[in-house]
This record gives C-alpha cells, sequence and structure tokens, in this order.
C-alpha cells in the first residue's frame, strides 16, 4: 500500500507547479493593470489645461498645469527642503504615536480592566478633529518647535494605531488558542506565537492609514502658524498673496511626500508578512 | 491490552452546560470508560451525543461537572501540564504566518526543546506524514487533506501518551478521507500512540479501531462498546471483507436500538 502513498505527494507538488506556469508574465499583468489608470490621468491633464484656456479662467482662480508645472521647476529650491521640514515632523509624530498606540494595545489586551477603561475613550477620541488641538500645542511647546507638530501628528496616529491592534491581539481564531492550551502554553508564549503575528495585518492595515494622515496632519497643523521653512506654512503663505500656482506645486509636493510614506509602509508590510492573503498573489 | 494500568480512566464523568443558567444542557451523563496503552478507540455517535465534550473533558480543554478523568494515574490538568496530549480537529488550525515546517515545530518551540531537536523532529515527522518537501510551503498553499496531515504530524512532534481526534477528517471529500484513514493507521503503527478517535461516520469508526465506544444523546451516554477484531495491518481490501460489513452493522444496530428506545 506504500506505493500509491508515495505518488500522492508527487503529484500534488506537479499540480502546483502547473499552476505556477500558467500564470502570465507579471510585468505585462502589471502594465496591463494600471494602464487604465495612467491614461485616466493624462487625459485629466489635458482636459484641465483646454478647460482652463477655453473658458479663459482667470490664473488666481485655477492655474494652468502647464505653469503649475513651470512653477514647481523653479520654486523647487524651496518646496523640497519644505517638504523635507514637514515629512520629518511627519515621520516623528508618526513613530511616537504607533509606538505608543502598539504599546497601549499590549497593555489593553493584556488586562481586561484596562480594555473596559479606555476603549470607550479611545473611540471616542478617534472620531475627533485632532488638528483642532493644533494651536493649542504650537502654544505648549513653542510655534516654531516641530515637537507642537509631532505631538500633533502622534495623537492623530495613535488611537488607529491602538484600536486596531487591540482587534488584532484579542480577534484570535479559538482553535488556534486551545491548541496552545493543549500544550500548556505561558501567556507570553501565546502572546509571542500566536497573538501578536496574528494582530500583524490589522497593525499594518493602521499604519497604512496612519502614514497618510501623519503627513496631512503635519501640514494643517502648520496653518496655525509653524516655522518659515515647514510646507503648511508656505502653502498658506502663497496663497494669502495669491501664488497660486506656487501653492499647488507645494501641495504635489505634499502629495508626492503621502504617496511615498505609504507606499514605504505597503513594501514594510510585504517583506513582514509574506504569507499574508494581500502578499499571496505576489508570491504565487 | 494492558488491563491493569488503563491510560485513560474516566469515572462517573457528567457535563452539564450553563449549570446555573435558564437553559441547562447535560451533555454527559456518568460516562464510565477505561482506554489501554496503545489503543484505538473511537467516540461515534449522533451529533449533540456529547463525543466532543467527552473528547474535551479527556484533554482538559473543558472541565467535567462531575466524576473524574485519570491520564496514566494522574489528574487530566496535570496530564495537560505535562503535555501528555497531542491534538487535531476537524479544522487542520495551521498559523497561517508559519511555513509547514515551522507549524509543525510550534509545540516543540513553546515546550523549549534544544533547537537541533527540534529541527530533528520536524524533519522526521514531516517524513512520517510525506510531506517533506513541502516544509518551507505556507498552509494556504496545501490541500485540505495535505493541511490535516500537517496537523496530524504537529499533534505528534513531541510525542505525547495520547493522540486526541476530533473528526479530524470530518471537512475532506469522501476519496481523501480513506486515504487519510490508511495514513493515520499506518502512523499509528508507527508510532504506538494511544489514539481517541470522534467521529459521526460508521465505517470510519469501524474501519480504524480496535474498540467503537457508541453513545446516544440527549443527555450523552455510552449505548454500547464494540470490539473491532478485524485483523490489521487494514487495508484497501479490508471495506470490501463481509467481516467488515458485519461489524458496520453490529453497530449501527446498536445505534438504533438506541434511536426506537429514545423515541418510545
Amino acid at each position: 500500500m506504500s506505493q500509491p502513498a508515495d505518488l500522492v505527494p508527487a503529484l500534488e507538488q506537479e499540480l502546483l507547479e502547473l499552476e505556477e506556469a500558467r500564470r502570465p508574465s507579471r510585468f505585462a499583468d502589471r502594465l496591463g493593470r494600471y494602464a487604465p489608470a495612467i491614461v485616466l490621468f493624462v487625459v485629466a491633464l489635458i482636459a484641465w489645461e483646454t478647460v482652463v484656456a477655453a473658458f479663459n479662467i482667470q490664473g488666481f482662480l485655477l492655474p494652468r498645469p502647464s505653469v503649475i508645472a513651470q512653477t514647481f521647476v523653479a520654486e523647487l529650491s524651496v518646496i523640497v527642503p519644505a517638504g523635507l521640514f514637514t515629512l520629518r515632523e511627519a515621520l516623528g509624530g508618526f513613530v511616537i504615536g504607533s509606538l505608543l498606540g502598539a504599546l497601549a494595545a499590549l497593555a489593553t489586551a493584556r488586562w481586561a480592566l484596562v480594555h473596559e477603561g479606555m476603549m470607550p475613550f479611545a473611540i471616542a477620541v478617534n472620531s475627533t478633529p485632532i488638528v483642532a488641538l493644533a494651536p493649542i500645542m504650537n502654544n505648549w511647546f513653542g510655534i516654531t518647535n516641530p515637537l507642537a507638530k509631532m505631538s500633533i501628528v502622534a495623537v492623530i496616529v495613535f488611537f488607529p494605531v491602538m484600536i486596531n491592534m487591540v482587534r488584532g491581539l484579542t480577534q484570535v481564531d479559538a482553535g488556534a488558542l486551545e491548541l496552545m492550551r493543549s500544550y500548556a502554553a505561558s501567556e507570553i508564549s501565546v502572546l509571542r506565537r500566536v497573538r501578536f503575528p496574528n494582530a500583524l495585518p490589522y497593525l499594518f492595515s493602521a499604519l497604512k492609514v496612519a502614514s497618510t494622515l501623519s503627513v496631512i496632519g503635519a501640514i494643517v497643523s502648520e496653518y496655525f502658524g509653524g516655522s518659515r521653512e515647514a510646507l503648511g506654512v508656505y502653502i498658506s503663505q502663497q496663497a494669502a498673496l495669491f501664488h497660486f500656482a506656487e501653492a499647488w506645486g507645494a501641495i504635489i509636493v505634499a502629495c508626492i511626500m503621502g504617496i511615498g510614506f505609504y507606499l514605504i509602509i505597503l513594501l514594510v508590510e510585504r517583506v513582514v508578512m509574506p504569507w499574508h492573503v494581500s502578499v499571496r498573489s505576489a508570491v504565487e | 491490552m494492558n488491563e491493569a494500568q488503563p491510560v485513560v480512566a474516566i469515572r462517573g464523568v457528567s457535563k452539564t452546560y450553563n449549570e446555573r443558567g435558564d437553559n441547562r444542557v447535560k451533555a454527559l451523563d456518568d460516562i464510565n470508560l477505561s482506554i489501554s496503552s496503545g489503543e484505538f478507540v473511537s467516540l461515534l455517535g449522533p451529533s449533540g451525543c456529547g463525543k466532543s465534550t467527552l473528547l474535551r473533558v479527556i484533554g482538559d480543554l473543558t472541565p467535567p461537572s462531575a466524576g473524574s478523568v485519570q491520564v496514566n494515574g494522574k489528574s487530566a490538568h496535570q496530564a495537560r501540564l505535562d503535555r501528555d496530549y497531542g491534538m487535531v480537529f476537524q479544522q487542520a488550525t495551521l498559523y497561517d504566518w508559519r511555513s509547514v515546517g515551522k507549524n509543525v515545530q510550534l509545540p516543540l518551540e513553546v515546550m523549549a526543546y534544544p533547537k537541533a531537536k527540534q529541527e530533528l523532529r520536524t524533519r522526521d515527522m514531516l517524513r512520517l506524514v510525506q510531506l517533506e518537501e513541502f516544509s518551507r510551503h505556507y498552509p494556504w498553499q496545501l490541500s485540505g487533506g495535505m493541511q490535516q496531515r500537517v496537523a496530524i504530524a504537529r499533534a505528534l512532534a513531541f510525542e505525547p501518551a495520547i493522540l486526541l481526534m476530533d473528526e479530524p477528517f470530518g471537512a475532506l471529500d469522501e476519496m481523501t478521507r480513506e486515504r487519510m484513514q490508511m495514513e493515520l493507521l499506518r502512523i499509528w503503527s508507527q508510532t504506538q500512540t494511544t489514539v481517541v478517535f470522534v467521529t459521526h461516520s460508521i465505517p470510519e469508526a469501524v474501519f480504524l479501531s480496535n474498540r467503537v465506544v457508541v453513545m446516544s444523546a440527549r443527555p450523552g451516554r455510552i449505548a454500547g462498546m464494540i470490539n473491532i477484531d478485524l485483523p490489521r495491518p487494514r487495508a484497501f481490501e479490508t471495506r470490501e471483507d463481509p467481516r467488515f460489513f458485519a461489524k458496520v452493522t453490529e453497530v449501527r444496530e446498536v445505534l438504533r436500538r438506541e434511536e426506537t428506545q429514545v423515541r418510545s
């Protein structure tokens, strides 16, 4: 009877390989997927340009994309350092907020009492506009101190990270926990081998949201005043002077920073969780 | 069979869920059962007969309301702490974030085996279930039957005294199921582990077991025990043997007798 049983794994291996061979090449696949978005982007730019020219819309209402592009290049030496200054605030706040959020989640998941006490507030605060605290933070830390903006960003990031992480730590498959129980595993072992890995996808979906939120939070809190080197300050000043092409140029930088930050988190996610559903199509 | 010192001794075990609530459910009523070393015992019965509950009581995942379970002369609780149980559930319950090899290695990590021993045992176990070349695959890349083989390898990795299996092949198709039954018998004969196997399939229980414990529902009681003295090793031909059919009929009779009694 051992012969057919030996054949089975070999057959299964063969099936897996066949499936792999059937997949189309990855590059062509990707290009095909992004083509509609690229076409839409180009069409939108052309439409914008022609509409502004055709209806003779004033530059201070809506500058033409070509003008924005020219100004963008001319102002690069100002916008890019401003962007980096703001990015540093966003990053600092992101790191502080995520770390504290994850730690709070660990405490919350571990002690039921902390959970009962904290979660209602966490959920409540999560739906309040935290940027509104910006003037207060400016007052506490000093208007030009990057810490004022970092603390706003940290508070913005803290709650989604914490709430998601708590979910990931507690919503664990009952069978996975019973298995550990049958091994008489310690609570630390369960945390390390079951709860934490289970929470990783939740954590990363929170970090992806937090990455864009942190750039938005930093820029918007700069509207309430800040260092002259900051991107948010630059945008509000140029807009006040009716230099809208410059403001648009700075917005492009903000946009690139937000997307770039998001993509970096996405990349880290793929490296950290090669097993996850969201990564499967790429690994297969 | 070693009658003097049973591996599992269940005496007067009852289990009532929601004991203090309004909707009390009596799942088990006065169960007495001894299982000897190296025996393959099936708990068979309709759904709701408490067979899974009994398995969970043996494995100290659910406390009994009354009675005692002794495992190798210890309480079930102590036996769990001593890591005497290997568990296999209906779902393979493999951890998504671990490769097949790392899943098998999981109990060895938890139990702090030396690193070299961990790797050696993992390799041996994967060889035992014939999945060596899938060590680096992730669970989702495997079929249902392969996943369940990994779960069996994981359950046996730390050489537990007893293998507790709760409808492990219940989610598999008929063909895979029969192949897995063969696999399990081969593994059982190689490891000499005591197996308690929960199922609601009569042919499955008869094909695998030394002894079939037939249970009846509401409250869960033992309706009868049938020794299955079919020759071993059992193979494909066993299922076509008239003695196999005779045993299947015998078990079915016990189940039917119980049912008519309950109705009348």
